[in-house]
């Protein structure tokens, strides 16, 4: 996965924010997202009653995967395509490069799809000969930079045009100095048509898989996921197995809500229903498994599989907006992904939950309604007991839990406390509020807690 | 065969009782004016609405339009809409359609609240004639007007016969440089609605 980084979390977000004026218009630009949302949201009266019904249809299918699953695998094979089953990543590039190989395929357009990424499918089928080519234009941009996406939505959000006008320039041989997105956005369009018109085979991620029709629904705004599929002979559409929804009609609520979370728009502009391969082509769906039934059988974080994929959580999100998506480390990043990454490696991952100031944000603004921050603080107190903090964080709790355990402990150490604040030097105080002080003024004491106004009111406690 | 029993006989372990299927209710929209709505949802999606009493008057709508004036490759599914040159039916090969300027296509219906309109890929003899021409035209009856998309799929029936089909919202765009928003990714440059009656 180009240069997945072992880096934690918190020294990966200290290298972002060290570049402030970068790290505020990373931020601007995903806050710019949010409020996209929100004008696109405030403008349909019946969103909450969507989101509602958007978990209720999501928490039936995760409740009843096997025979939605088989449902769906029987209409798509009755509507004329494959479908395959894959355990992890592995047989699931094992399956794609075989689809591939059978038909002497050595030029495949890619629409996008995060479970490719996941797997790690684009550097495997790379070794064999293969030239991949991501075409969402966002997605090409990262490919050219050897790099995996920052955002599920937007995988270039981390870069100015400027840098995108010398990649291009390097690599499409635009303008020297060029970085007009309409002039960069037009070179890319005529490098992507050729591709496209070479291409043996075209691979799709997959946004929803009707068990009721056996129709895999893909959504873009540019139309490569048409173009990718409209002029090769084979078609490949990986999908995760909790992609699928009940029926049809449940598009209607999907689909309101996907594109208003996502960007503000009120429908993405291409949403295109494959139902059986079309005429004189091949159509093969791969359904994916890769940790996902794992993950069903663990409360609470089985609810992170109804995430449809729409990236709110993250714009929303203020430690996103400061640390960038590379900084997580995962596929996935932002707040979903800090609740997914555990549940696959916790060891890798163990930083990724305390991301996160648990304001609650992402739960307000999930299409879903997953309960994001409340997954996140269980995943904390799982970490922690499995032992993944570290040393001195796990002291630091022992010793929180004691000093609350005991009322007279607790009013003691408020005692101490206001006397600190009162009579030690600042930057003293700074120092001892470790890196919570490194930016902040602590607040001036009162001179009497709660607990002694409260008696000197109203007597006795 | 061996993954897919493992991966069902995992989830079924993990199977967890109760959360009925929902009734779609309480949702839909309602416009006291279906196509003023679906005119402003169409530009909201950066295409742009032409309302027409008759197909001969779309078709004389379309012509003086600089997408139809300066084509010089047509195709178009809607007889007598058009000045057509290129005939889909006839092209064996996807691949011949680059390099088509407009394809005039049937919209099956239109949607008020957020100006898509079904394209039933039945009646396209190529797929690629939604993607590949630098402008489409989509022809939809004032007639064929659903308020919402839970309107669209109750008249979809999709549960029928294998079908291809998919919802157009205005022209191709794309906004991954810098979020500016560049109209013409890599489908259509424009989209035009020709509503008809």
């Amino acid at each position: 996965m180009g240069h997945l980084t072992t880096l934690r979390h918190p020294e990966a977000a200290a290298r972002f924010v060290a570049d402030t004026p970068r790290a505020h218009w990373h931020d601007q630009a995903l806050w710019f997202m949010r409020l996209k949302r929100d004008r696109a949201a405030a403008q349909v009266p019946e969103w909450e009653r969507l989101r509602e019904l958007a978990q209720a249809i999501k928490a039936h299918a995760l409740a009843n995967l096997p025979a939605l699953l088989e449902q769906f695998e029987r209409h798509a094979t009755a509507a004329g395509a494959t479908v395959h089953w894959a355990r992890d990543a592995a047989e699931h590039n094992r399956i794609v490069h075989q689809l591939l190989f059978a038909k002497g395929v050595t030029r495949l357009v890619k629409s996008k799809s995060m479970l490719t990424e996941e797997c790690g499918l684009n550097p495997y089928l790379e070794a064999r000969g293969i030239e991949v080519v991501d075409t969402d234009l966002g997605e090409r941009i990262v490919q050219f930079r050897n790099e995996p996406p920052s955002h599920i939505v937007l995988p270039a959000i981390h870069l100015k045009k400027e840098e995108i006008g010398e990649l291009f320039h390097q690599k499409l041989g635009t303008d020297k100095g060029a970085s007009d997105p309409k002039y960069l956005t037009e070179a890319a369009r005529g490098h992507l048509r050729q591709k496209f018109l070479q291409a043996q085979a075209g691979l799709t991620g997959v946004n929803f898989a009707l068990a009721d029709t056996g129709a895999v629904v893909v959504c873009t705004n540019e139309g490569n996921a048409d173009m990718g599929t409209s002029l090769p002979p084979l078609h490949i559409a990986c999908m995760g197995l909790e992609k699928i929804v009940p029926r049809a009609e449940d598009l209607g609520v999907f689909l309101r809500l996907l594109a208003r979370s996502a960007t503000g728009q009120p429908v993405t502009t291409y949403s295109t229903h494959f139902q059986g391969p079309r005429h004189g082509s091949e159509l093969h769906i791969v359904i994916v498994d890769n940790g996902r039934s794992a993950l069903l059988g663990r409360d609470p974080y089985r609810r992170a599989l109804s995430c449809i994929r729409c990236g709110a959580c993250m714009n929303t999100c203020p430690v996103f907006r400061l640390s960038g998506g590379h900084s997580y480390g995962v596929t996935i990043p932002g707040p979903i992904g800090s609740v997914l990454a555990p549940a696959i490696d916790a060891t890798a991952h163990a930083a990724l939950p305390f991301a996160s100031t648990l304001c609650g944000s992402c739960t307000d603004v999930c299409p879903v309604r997953i309960d994001l921050h409340h997954q996140l603080l269980a995943w904390r107190g799982d970490l922690i007991a499995a032992g993944h903090g570290s040393a001195g964080k796990r002291l630091a709790l022992h010793f929180t839990a004691w000093l609350f355990a005991s009322p007279a402990r607790y009013a003691l150490a408020g005692r101490l406390a206001r006397f600190a604040l009162r009579v030690l030097p600042a930057w003293l105080l700074r120092r001892l509020a470790g890196p919570w002080g490194r930016q902040r003024e602590l607040p001036v004491a009162p001179l009497e807690s709660f607990r002694d106004r409260y008696r000197r009111t109203h007597g006795r406690s | 065969m061996a993954a897919r029993e493992e991966i069902l006989a995992a989830l079924r372990r993990h199977a967890q009782p109760g959360a009925p299927l929902p009734v779609i209710d309480g949702v839909s929209a309602s416009f006291p004016d279906l196509p003023a709505r679906l005119a402003e949802a169409v530009v909201a999606v950066g295409g742009t609405l032409v309302r027409v009493p008759d197909l001969a008057a779309a078709d004389t709508a379309l012509r003086a339009l600089p997408i139809h004036r300066d084509a010089k490759r047509i195709a178009s599914l809607v007889p007598g809409v058009g000045a057509a040159n290129v005939y889909p039916s006839t092209v064996k090969d996807p691949h011949q359609l680059e390099g088509l300027d407009l394809s005039v296509l049937p919209g099956s219906f239109a949607v008020a609240e957020n100006g898509a309109v079904w394209i039933e890929g039945a009646r396209l003899p190529h797929h690629a004639l939604v993607v590949i021409p630098e402008h489409v035209a989509l022809v939809v009856s004032a007639a064929d007007i659903v308020p919402d998309l839970h309107a669209a799929y109750a008249r979809l029936d999709l549960a029928g016969r294998p079908r291809w089909g998919l919802f157009m919202a205005g022209p191709s765009k794309t906004a991954d440089i810098e979020q500016s928003l560049v109209i013409g990714a890599h489908g259509a440059r424009s989209l035009v609605v020709l509503l008809v009656g």
